[in-house]
Formats: C-alpha cells, structure tokens, sequence
C-alpha cells in the first residue's frame, strides 16, 4: 500500500467567486456563486459557505434557478453538461449531456421544460445563442442533442444577454449594435449606433445589457459611462432612447429591480447607483465598495441586491443601499510582488491583497482572515497612474515584527521608497506602525530578511539594494523618563564594490549573513560586521540564496541566472557539488534540512526536493504544472503525517504550496484552457486519498451505527425524560459516552439487563410510591452492577427496592 | 468599507534637543539679570521683585561666606571676629564656611576650616557641642527638616557625616571618594546627596548610608546642589558653566542651563519661581519664570457646555428599544475635505495660503505630491492668475532647495514651467519670481562644497584603509547615517 502512494498537485482554494454574476434564492436566504469547477452556497446571512456543489470536471460558467422549481438550481460548465441540484442539501439530482463547451445559461419560466445557454461550435471566437431541450426522463444522465439557435454572432459574455418582458424578446449587444429577438414573431430587430464611426463617439461600445421585468424596456451601458434606455424597439424606425450618464467609465453591470422601478449600474468608480424611475435626477449611491463592480445581481423576492467584486469579493446589499454581507475569498487580480509568505502566528498565507494591502488567507478554509493596510492612503483607479506598489514583505522575530516595503517610480530618476515596520500588539491582536524610514536606500530594495534565530537578543532585519549597498536596522530602546519606546535604527551599512546587493539571508542561528552582490557571495558575521568570505562561480547573477538548515546548517545554495545551482561547504569555504538547473523558485523547509527547488524549462515546471548535504535529489516531479511558477511555501502541518517511503518523507511535517503565473488577467485564454484556472495547487500524497477513503467508511459505521442507538429504548427515554427527574449529569455522562463505543461489553450490558427489565418491570406494576432522587441514583446504580445482586436480596427487600421503581429507570444500566 | 482615507502627511525628525515637558517648564525663564557683585564682606538682601539690594549688612572686617534664613525668615548672621547685628558666635578658629539652623530653629549648626562642627545656641549665644571628627576642612552641611538633633556636614576629607546633637559622635558616615563641596538632604530625611569632584551622589540614609545611585554628568567639580519646590527635581552646578537638571525618580539628566562662568552657588526660590546663580567672575544671574497668569488673560470663547457633547449619548437602552449608532464622524482636515470631493485647485489654494506655508510647509508638500499621484497637479495648477501663481512660485523659491522638499517642488516647478512658459513676460511680479538664478547658483555653490567635503573625507578614509583594512567598515558606518540625517 505504501508503494502505491504517489504525490499529485492538488489544486486548493482560491477560486474566483467573481466569474458570473451570484444567483440569490427564492427566499433570499442563499445566495449561489460559481467558483471554478464549484458552485458554492453561501448563507446570506452568515456569509458562512453552506455547501459546495462538487460534480462538474471544467470551470462552471453558468447558474441559474430552476424556474419550475425554487429549490433546485441549474448550472453549466466547459465540459459541456448541464446539471440539476438540489442546493438545499447539496445533492445532485440529474446531469443532461449536452456535449458543446457551454459558456452561459439563462433561463426562462415561460419556456417550460428548455434552457438558453450560449455555445461556440465552430469557430473558436463566433458564439451562438441556443435554446436547450431538456428531455424529461428519469435517468441520472440525460443526453440533451435537442439544440435549436436562437441568435448567432453574440458576445461570449453572459452581460451582454438579456431576456426580457417574461420571455417575450431577447437583447444581445456586440460591439456598437443591439440586436433583439422576438421569440412570437421570429424576428430580429437590430440597432445599430449611428455615431458609431465618429471620433467623438469612439467610444461608444455596448458592454452590458438589461431588460425591464415588466415593460418593453432594454437598458444597455456603454464604454463610455453612458447607459442607454431603449424603447419602441418592435419599430426599426421609430425606436427612441434616452440617456443616463454618471459613470466616467465603462459601465460594468447593470440591472433592473423586480419591480422594475428602478436600474442598478456599476462600474470601475465601485459606486453602485440606483437610478430611480429611469430618470437622471433620482438617482441613489452607495460609493466605497471597494474595488470594481463587476457584476449586479437582484434577489427574486426584491429584498436584497449583490455586487461581486474584482477584488473576488461579493457585497450583499439590502433594498434600503446599506451593504449587510461581504465574502471574500483570495484576491489576486493583481501581480504577486511579496512572494508566498506564512504569518508564524495565525498560519494564514501572506501576500498581496488590495491594493495597498497585505491579505490574511487562511489555507484551511479558503477564506480571508483580514486585510491589512499598510500604504494608508486614498486608492484612486484611474488608467495610467502610476500607483504606490507593496514591494517585499517579511516576517520576523515569531510574527512579532513585520517589515514592509513600498514603492513608486514614476520616472527613472523619481523613487518614492518607504520602509515600514509593524509590531504585533496583544492587545488589540493586530499589527501596529512602530517606525517608518523614508528611503531607506536610494534604490530599490530587492531583498529583505529578519534574523529569525532564537536566541537573537536584538531584532535585527537586512535590507539589500540595487545602490549597492546593505543595511542593516537594528531594534533599539527609545525610551526616556516620559515614556517607553523602541524604534528601528541603521547600525550597519555594507558594500561590496559597488555591485548591486540582490539577495539575503540569515544562517538559521543568526550568526552569519550573506548577501549576494551579483555573482559574488559574501559571507558576514553577524555580530562584528566583518567580511568573512566571499564565494564567486562566474555563473551569472545570483537568483536566489538560503542556508541549509539543522543537520546541514554548515551549507549555503545559490541558484544563478544561467542555471546553475550550487552548494558550498562553509567549513572548507570550497564549492561541494554544483548542477545544472534552472530554479524558478528555491525555499527551504522550515521544519526540515530540505530544499525545494522549481525549475523552468519549455514544457513546463519541475519540482526537486533535495538534502544540502547531497546533490542527489530525495524527489523529483516532472510537469508539475505547465505554466511558470512564480513563487512557493512551505507550509507547516498542524498534524504530521506519517509517509514511510522515502522519496515521500518530505512531506511529512510541511505541504508546499505555489503558485503560478495566472492567467486571471487574461479572461479569452482561461476560457479556452481547459487547465484548472485557480492558482494554487499544493502536493499531496495519495496516502490522502486513502486516507479520505478510511474516513468514510468510518463514518457510514457511524451511519449504521446511529439509528442503532437511536433505536435503543435506553437512549430515547434518556432524551425524553425531563431533566429534573434524572440522575445528576456526571453519573449519566460515562455511561453515555461508552455506549457510543459500541464496544462488546457496551452490547453485552445492554442485552442483559434489558432481560431483567422486562422481569422487574412485570414484578413491579402494582407499587405505587413516589421516590426519592438519592435512592433511585442507588437503585441504577444497583442495576448496572449486575443482575446477580438484584437475584441475591431477600423478598422483603426486594419489595422495597420495587417501590422505587414506578418510574423505570433501568435504562440508565442500558447505556 | 473603509472611509476616506487623509492624506500622510509626511512627518520629519525633529534635530536638536527633544521637547519634553521638563525642557519646556526650565526653558520658561525670563532672560537673566546679572550684579556685578563684589560680595567679599558685606551680605545683601535683594527684593524679590525689584532685583535690587534692599538691605546691606557691611559690618565685617574679613571675608564673609555664607548666610542663611531661619525658616521665620528672621536674620542672623555670623562671622569669625565680625559684631554680629542680632548675635555672634565667636569659637572657630579658621573661616566658617557652612552654618544652619536646626529644625527646632533654636540651634545653628556651623563648620569651619579648622575641621571642626559646631552647635550653638542661639538664645545665649553659647557654643553646646563641638565635633572634632573631620580631618580636613568642613565645607558643607545640612541640617535635617525633621529632626532637630540631626544634621550632616561635608567635608574635603571625602567623608560626609551625620551627627546626633544628644550622643557627641557621628552616626553615620560615608565615604564620597573626593573632597565633598556640597551636601543635601531630601525632605522626607531618607535620601542624602553629596557632591564633590565630578560626582554626585545619592545615599539611602534609611540602609544605614548605602549607595544609591552615582551621577557623572558633569565634567568637572560639581560645586554645588540644590532641590526643586517639588522635590521631583535635582539641579547641580559646576565649574563646566552648566547647572543639570535630573529627575530624582530616574536620576537621568532631562535639563541642563548654560552659564557663561564657572558656578560656584545656585539656589531656587520659592516655587522654582527665581533661579540664582552665582558664577567665578563676580556675577549674579538671577532668572524670574514668566507667570503663567498671562496666557489665561486672553479672552476664551465661549464653548458649548459639556451636556450638548453627551447629550443623548448616556441613554441607558430600554426593553423594547431598538438601539441604532450612528457611526462616528472622522475629522477631516479642510484640505482632506475639498481632496475627498475632488476638489483639487481648491485644496492647494488652501494649503499654498500663507499661515500654512510658513508654519507647516511639509503639509502644502505631501499636499502637492498626493495631487501629483493622483495625476492631477498639472490640473491644479493651471489656469491661475497673477497673485495666484505668485503665491506658488514664493513657496517654491523658498523651500526648493531644501534637500527634503526638492524632489517634490523640482517637479511641480518642472509643471509650472511647462504650463505658463506661452505667458512668460506679462506680468513683472512674476517675471521676477521666474528669474531665480541666485537660488540656483547658491544651490550650486553649496553642492560643489559638499562634494569637495565628500572627497577630503573619502581621502581620509582611504588612508585609513591601507592602515588596518577592517575598521573601515566601521566607519562608513557611522559615516553614513550621518549623511543622511543631513540630507533629510
């Protein structure tokens, strides 16, 4: 069995919960969003994620409720099914095979028994609209073929189609034209913006469109801010349209209240504006969401709207503009600069959040703890400008300490730098600003490393740059008579010929440092700041540095541009073994002497585990993922595994954790890849698996083992007594909890007694006596000694004893 | 959601000396009167208001050196072979340098040169005790507030002694390490301070003389000792021209007073209110505090009553009630207001107007860098006229060529110019604001110098190098935080 186990990247959380737009429930108190190959349910209430619904083998581009039934759900995927769930219990009730890459769905109540989903057959890039029939059978997996085409030539994006007046018509935009459907009369009416040539009017795109619920209304935004309200459509001729403009920008989302009285709109100003009785003067704003509001969604009963963000976050908000529930999974719309960190305190990955912050993610529940702010000033989204980017994170000293790095060049000659450190406060169980140095360096700092030994008296951080320069900060005592202080001084400032300092690191006990100057390493010690030694390969630029850990503390790894990863011995300050490898991503494991390293070539990436101490690797992954891995983490396990096979030891005390370039930002190409678009994927034994396995056998011996116990009269009378009757918990408590181990004995007892029971029971039916609490606790506890005591009293006494047992309690013995 | 958040003002370390509540309470002297005062054989009285003599006792034929008020505040003054005004105490051989009265005030306690202690009494004028136990001139002593048998002297055999008037000997006695010039003793009678050499110390008199603590601020004979009203406070004089002030909690130096002669004496008044200091060139410096009356006579306004701030607020929630917070308002600054609308023009008119400018220039600075990474500078500083643009370009002349502004204002200089280059010699006031060619050759002159400065120090470091090659490192060190505290 242990020869079975294999490794596999598993992807893990971090999904996108913006993709589509949520679907509420009927009655409010769910709310749906697709989340890659998921379709998560999540309380509205709570924000708390109530079941996911596992099943779909692609990315879930489509939900919609069932129009015939509120309490099933309908959702399509890439692999080209359409499946029914019962979202209430989380269960799958029926999979129609429809055998195309779906990429939206829509449903109508007035089309009874088929759905609209959007298809591409031929050509990559030209998307048809088609009606689905669902044929009514009572089979698990139906097979849909039944396709009818609707409207061809439409935009992929489900924002783009709308049904409207129960089902009467359907708008699509594309570009610069409207084109609407008329399901009666089977004919298209298409509108095309006159403008649309002018300069002026360049602009003019449709990007979204909506449809009054009651009336022949079609709403549509626009590229530039403007929102168009269309009427008298059936006519090509005589058609109107008013406008609506308060957005500068491209209008993201729009859509209409139940009602329909009045329009909802979005856009990159992350307002929301309601817009009452499609007139330009009512109009309502709920400003400061946060990022960019991509999608709107109205719940049926009218009572709540939703925004999803692109931040991957979901605002629920009430009918009277006040936000009541916020989701947030990862945000990663933007570029990782801090690399993978792990807060040593919460666990929680560390990494780029919002803009301006560093986010909190927990790994376990695939939910975002909490945000920090660490540039605290106004984000303003405007196209072009150049923003303030948190550069390089570090934790230090046991997540007492954080320091941050932020940064903004504008021009070659114009860097704004700003070094923060953070102090963790007990009190208030967050990270609080201690000491703030502008420029630290006249450059930009490439790297950054605490001394995290542990027997270090002084926090000590390193800071290295493209100046050519490293510093070291020392914590130092600023305190006086008045009050007491600490704040970070520079105590040391290196060089090394003017190269440019690219990396750091501390030996694991702190007493040396070295520090890269392109392809030179040189070693200090920590203590006096002396040069030590240097180490040069001639190999390129040093790329990444870290010293072996525990057993093989007395080595340090360099892995150079040119594909070279060395390792030398720093007794004999000579070179130990060298090898050819191109490391994308090197990271030691905390726990362990071992090193990971990912390489890059042109199929894809490779990941090497390995021992300083040996250039053989313990492990080896080809093709662990096909796209360049950006960064990696070891993360600690809460509970070690026990992997015997060797090549597996590895991952016994750690998981590893990357993460790849995603293609988030690039929308056309996640759609076409069939890869898993989510990130993260972290390595796993099969071992899990099996593990998974034992689990559920586990637990349907719980399954089968309940309604056993809950069919013991014992356990129903213990729960139907009243409580002022029964003996004291702490006698009941035991007995209880061995019942639950189902054991022989347990079995054996309950057998045996009940037998008396029924004797003591027949022997009992004519006394009639009040008891005392004490005696009957006696009495149990005379009955769950055994039978034979019962057998050895005298008739007098057994008498007695019968007074006591008007109320029969030798159920107790039962448990 | 997060609010608006303000602007980050950029903050700049203060250089200097720190600003502690203790700085500003010794710093609140009025600038010093000096006497020339030949005060060899006569005593004056000095008025506490009129900083003149009120009355002179000139009655000795020697030098006279020390005087002190009973606590009544009536006088009695003594010297070796003088005629006293009220009594004389004729007994000591040799110049009396310390004299005292007693807690119960009948008694003067004096040491002379002639190694001796005395007591006397003051009704008859006798002389009750004499101690013999210095072996070298009594300088100093004290007596204590709270016993009238207890006092202490110094003396220049680096011992300081307490005497009991009822057992003839000393009680106690401590060895200071170098002749002893002034002794002290706390109020409460538990803490006793002695000075002498570089040193002052502190004993715990209720550990039977053990060291507390040892003081070396200055650098050289501290001369004298002397306690604030509120005995929170110790102040020392010395003949390096500087009177310390510590705190007696701490015992670290939170003030210290320049003198322009060595101190020979130094006494507070009553409620720290004058501070006396008598120097080696003859000079009396006496400093008044500024009363602290004056600033409550400047008319407040009037200000809501403290009920309309809590009004409402300490409504205890009934059964049913349903309680709704409304959330509290941030205060903004005004810029920060007109920034959170966009307001842009009008937030740099606001922060360029001069009450701004001279006071908090570094605010009109991060003000004008949040508008240029919002991208909008250009915007806000276009379409100005004459006296606006003035007012800019007077800012910009100014602090540009402080080394902490200037990336900043080079650029928004760099803007202007772009923007008002076409209307360049319509107006003079302007014109003349534009020609700033002396700024920029001071500029110049100053960073040819610094370079120059740069390059004789690398020499010497360079030298250095080829002495020992590792303490060169050390310091660059020191060298360069230091550059950058100047830069910044």
């Amino acid at each position: 069995m242990v020869d079975e186990e294999t490794i596999r990247v598993v992807r893990c959380g971090g999904s996108e919960l913006n993709f589509r737009r949520a679907v509420f429930s009927a009655d409010s108190k769910y709310i749906f969003c697709v989340s890659g190959d998921f379709v998560k349910v999540y309380s509205t209430v709570t924000e708390e994620c109530v079941h996911i619904l596992h099943g779909h083998r692609n990315l879930v581009t489509g939900i919609q409720l069932n129009p015939n039934n509120h309490l099933q759900l309908y959702s399509c995927s890439l692999d080209g099914t359409i499946k029914l769930w019962d979202y209430i219990d989380g269960i799958l009730i029926k999979t129609f095979i429809v055998g195309c890459k779906l990429h939206a769905l829509f449903t109508v109540a007035q089309a009874e028994d088929s759905v609209f989903a959007i298809v591409n057959k031929e050509k990559p890039d030209i998307f048809q609209l088609v009606s689905v029939k669902l044929p009514k059978s009572s089979s698990q997996e139906v097979e849909a073929k039944e396709l009818s085409f609707v409207l061809d030539y439409i935009n992929q994006s489900p924002k783009c189609i709308a049904f409207g007046n129960e089902g009467v018509y359907v708008a699509a935009v594309r570009e610069f034209y409207l084109s609407v459907y008329f399901f009666k009369k089977k004919t298209t009416s298409r509108f095309t913006l006159s403008s649309s040539r002018n300069k002026k009017h360049a602009k003019n795109n449709f990007t979204c469109v909506a449809c009054h619920p009651t009336e022949d209304c079609i709403a549509s935004g626009h590229m530039d801010g403007k929102i168009r309200l269309w009427r008298n459509f059936y006519d090509d001729k005589k058609y109107t349209y008013t406008c609506l403009h308060w957005h500068h920008d491209m209008v993201m989302d729009l859509a209409f209240s139940v009602t329909g009285t009045s329009l909802l709109s979005g856009g990159c100003e992350s307002v929301l504006v309601e817009w009452r009785d499609a007139t330009e003067k009512n109009k309502e704003f709920l400003p400061r969401l946060g990022a960019t509001i991509e999608h709107i969604s109205v719940s049926p009963a009218g009572d709540l709207f939703c925004t999803s963000h692109s931040d991957n976050k979901i605002i629920i908000i009430h009918r009277n503009l006040e936000a009541s529930a916020v989701i947030q999974g990862l945000v990663k719309d933007r570029s990782i600069f801090t690399g993978l960190m792990i807060d040593p305190r919460t666990k929680a990955l560390v990494l780029n959040g919002k803009p301006g912050h560093l986010q909190f993610y927990s790994l376990q529940s695939d939910k975002q703890l909490y945000n920090l702010d660490i540039i605290q000033q106004e984000y303003i989204n405007d196209y072009g400008l150049i923003q303030i980017e948190l550069t390089k994170a570090a934790f230090g000293c046991f997540g007492n300490w954080l320091a941050t790095v932020e940064q903004r060049q504008e021009k070659e000659t114009e860097l704004e730098l700003q070094m923060k450190l953070w102090m963790y406060n007990k009190k208030t169980q967050g990270f609080i600003l201690n000491t703030k140095i502008n420029m630290p360096h006249e450059d930009c700092i490439t790297a950054l490393c605490f001394c995290n030994a542990e027997k270090s008296e002084q926090p000590t951080l390193v800071t290295a740059s493209k100046d050519g320069y490293f510093k070291v900060w020392i914590l130092t005592d600023d305190s006086d008579i008045y009050k007491k202080a600490v704040g970070w001084t520079c105590d040391f400032v290196g060089s090394y010929h003017k190269y440019q300092a690219t990396n750091c690191c501390f030996s694991e006990d702190g007493s040396l440092l070295a520090v890269s100057f392109e392809e030179i390493v040189t070693i200090w010690d920590s203590v006096t700041w002396e040069l030590k030694c240097t180490f040069c390969q001639r190999a390129g630029k040093i790329r990444h540095l870290c010293f072996g850990r525990l057993t093989c503390s007395k080595y340090l790894l360099g892995a150079t541009e040119n594909g070279i990863l060395c390792c030398w011995n720093l007794l004999s300050c000579a070179l130990e073994w060298n090898a050819k490898l191109n490391v994308r991503v090197m990271e030691p494991d905390p726990n362990s002497e071992n090193i990971a390293a990912i390489s890059q070539s042109s199929v894809g990436s490779d990941l090497f585990v390995f021992k300083p101490s040996e250039p053989r690797p313990l492990y080896i992954q080809k093709g662990i993922s096909r796209e360049e891995v950006q960064w990696g983490v070891f993360v600690p396990r809460d509970v070690p595994e026990s992997f015997t096979s060797e090549a597996y030891q590895w991952l016994n005390r750690s998981q590893f954790y990357f993460l790849t370039k995603s293609q988030v930002t690039a929308p056309l190409k996640k759609a076409e890849e069939s890869l898993p678009t989510t990130p993260f994927y972290f390595i796993l034994g099969k071992h899990r698996q099996h593990q998974d396995e034992k689990l559920n056998e586990t637990l349907e011996n719980e399954l089968v083992q309940l309604p056993l116990t809950e069919n013991i009269p014992a356990v129903s009378e213990l729960l139907h007594t009243p409580a002022h009757v029964l003996p004291s918990a702490a006698f009941l408590c035991s007995m209880f909890v061995n019942s639950l181990l189902l054991s022989k004995e347990t079995k054996s007892a309950k057998e045996i007694p009940e037998d008396v029971d029924m004797e003591e029971e027949k022997e009992s039916e004519d006394s009639d006596e009040e008891n005392d609490f004490i005696e009957k606790v006696q009495d149990t506890n005379n009955t769950g000694l055994g039978e034979d005591i019962i057998h050895q009293l005298s008739k007098s006494e057994e008498k007695e004893l019968r007074k006591f047992r008007k109320i029969d309690y030798s159920w107790i013995a039962a448990l | 959601m997060a609010g608006y958040k303000p602007v980050a003002i950029q903050t700049y370390p203060i250089l200097g000396e720190k600003i502690t509540q203790d700085t500003l309470y010794w710093n609140n002297y009025k600038p010093p009167y000096n006497y020339a005062v030949t005060a060899s054989s006569r005593i004056h009285i000095y008025g506490r208001y009129s900083q003149e003599p009120i009355k002179t006792f000139s009655r000795f034929k020697y030098t006279a050196y020390c005087a002190t008020f009973r606590q009544d505040g009536r006088f009695s003054t003594f010297d070796i072979s003088g005629r006293a005004p009220l009594r004389q105490f004729e007994g000591h051989t040799k110049a009396v340098h310390t004299v005292d009265f007693t807690a119960d005030k009948y008694h003067v306690v004096s040491g002379a040169d002639d190694y001796t202690v005395k007591l006397w009494d003051i009704p008859n004028s006798k002389e009750i005790l004499t101690f013999k136990e210095h072996s070298d001139y009594v300088r100093c002593g004290c007596a204590s507030k709270l016993n009238p048998d207890l006092f202490i002297t110094g003396s220049y055999d680096h011992t300081v002694k307490m005497f009991d008037a009822r057992t003839n000997t000393s009680v106690l006695s401590v060895e200071h390490g170098q002749p002893v010039e002034s002794v002290l003793l706390f109020p409460s009678g538990g803490l006793l301070v002695s000075a002498g050499g570089r040193y002052v110390k502190v004993w715990d008199m209720l550990k039977g003389g053990q060291l507390l603590v040892s003081l070396k601020n200055h650098h050289k004979t501290v001369t004298c000792l002397c306690l604030s009203s509120s005995g929170q406070r110790l102040l020392s004089g010395s003949l390096d021209r500087k009177v310390k002030v510590y705190s007696t909690t701490s015992y670290k130096v939170v003030h210290s007073f320049d003198y322009a002669a060595s101190i020979l004496s130094l006494a507070l008044a009553h409620e720290d209110e004058t501070i006396v200091v008598g120097m080696t060139n003859g000079i009396l410096s006496v400093k008044h505090r500024k009363s602290e009356a004056k600033k409550e006579s400047i008319p407040r306004r009037r200000r809501p009553a403290y009920r309309t701030f809590i009004k409402g607020k300490n409504y205890m929630k009934q059964r049913d009630d349903i309680l709704i917070n409304r959330p509290a308002k941030k205060h903004l600054e005004l810029y920060d207001r007109d920034l959170k609308h966009f307001r842009i023009s009008k937030a740099l008119d606001r922060v360029l107007d001069p009450t701004c400018t001279i006071k908090t220039p570094e605010i009109t600075v991060s003000i004008i860098k949040e508008l240029n990474r919002r991208g909008v500078l250009a915007n806000a500083l276009a379409g100005r006229d004459e006296k606006e643009i003035s007012h800019v370009l007077n800012f910009l002349i100014r602090h540009l060529s402080q080394p902490r502004f200037a990336p900043v204002l080079i650029n928004a200089a760099e803007i202007i110019i772009d923007i008002y280059l076409p209307v360049i010699g319509q107006s003079p006031v302007v014109d003349k604001s534009f020609a700033t060619s002396r700024t920029c050759r001071k500029e110049i002159d100053y960073q040819r110098e610094l370079l120059e400065t740069l390059g004789m120090m690398d020499m010497l470091f360079a030298t250095m190098r080829r002495k020992e090659g590792t303490s060169v490192l050390e310091h660059t060190s020191d060298g360069f935080p230091e550059n950058k505290k100047i830069e910044s």
